[in-house]
């Protein structure tokens, strides 16, 4: 059981009150694009043993979008952060190194 | 004009360890908009009679209030006859907002309960820490009971009141029963 802050509304709950939408970070590849960009686009996942970034939303309460660090395999939930960014913030990225020393922050994809 | 009826006819239960009563109908107006904006946050003050909430609070007097439903969105509780006033005085005063203004009072649901084990009934049904320390004062709290979305406050230490969709009602109702059978205390915030 994951306990979730949103960062919205101030809120902090355990995970049914919202509901995990996948990977964050994407960038989109929309008209125009070759088609290995398209297929990247729609059905390329990380699907990682570690940190993980989603988009998680407020189903329950407030209904808004944010996003979540968390490690897939010990459910630990580094936080959570605006969905307006395209990469994690710095303060996201020193909670996971605190906690998983090894860990690089990637350039977003 | 027809009267308006709540969708489970005012029915009650004092069976249980609280007492359960659908209330209603209650004027409800959604307001959704920028809630930085000061034409806007009058708006709002006027139509709901109380000050504007702070995030993840409601202000309430008596039949009317305001509650803080989302970073975009207000929920403006009034009598139900005043809700049509309100709604063309808000329109009026944000024709020049982009801001949205609609009656919700026949889409809702209303319960009361009251009695000392209130907390305890809410814990059961909604992921929400009910320690007095943790819940308390003007807070207002979307959660889901069980499986459907509810909002609630609690205007005193023993009594809360709930809002679900009105589809849910009767779900509702079956549900805040159940988690207040006779002998089910779990006196956990005794």
């Amino acid at each position: 059981m994951l306990t979730i802050h949103c960062p919205n509304c101030g809120v902090t709950a355990e995970e049914t009150e919202f509901h995990a939408h996948g990977e964050a970070h994407l960038k989109r590849f929309g008209p125009g694009s070759s088609e290995d960009e398209f297929e990247g686009y729609l059905f390329m996942r990380k699907n990682p043993k570690g940190v993980h970034f989603e988009r998680w939303r407020h189903q329950y309460g407030c209904g808004k979008w944010f996003h979540v660090a968390r490690c897939t395999m010990t459910l630990e939930v580094f936080g959570s952060y605006s969905a307006q960014t395209v990469e994690p913030p710095q303060e996201i990225i020193d909670a996971i190194q605190d906690r998983r020393p090894d860990f690089a922050a990637g350039p977003a994809r | 004009m027809s009267d308006p009826v709540s969708a489970l006819k005012n029915i009650s239960d004092d069976t249980g360890l609280v007492t359960i009563s659908e209330i209603g109908p209650i004027g409800m107006i959604t307001l959704r908009g920028d809630l930085s904006d000061k034409a806007l946050v009058k708006a709002a003050v006027a139509a709901g009679g109380v000050n504007l909430p702070e995030q993840g609070h409601c202000n309430t007097q008596g039949t009317q209030g305001i509650a803080w439903m989302s970073p975009d969105e207000l929920l403006i509780i009034c009598a139900y006859a005043d809700v049509q006033d309100r709604l063309a005085d808000l329109r009026e005063k944000l024709a020049g907002s982009h801001a949205l203004v609609v009656n919700v009072s026949d889409a809702r649901a209303v319960f009361d309960i009251k009695g000392d084990h209130a907390r305890e009934v809410i814990a059961k049904l909604a992921p929400v820490d009910m320690h007095p320390d943790q819940f308390s004062g003007t807070m207002f709290r979307r959660t889901r009971f069980a499986q459907v979305p509810a909002a609630y406050w609690m205007p005193d230490g023993t009594s809360a009141r709930i809002v679900c969709f009105r589809s849910v009602a009767q779900y509702m109702f079956d549900l805040l029963k159940t988690a207040a059978m006779p002998g089910s205390e779990v006196r956990h915030y005794a």
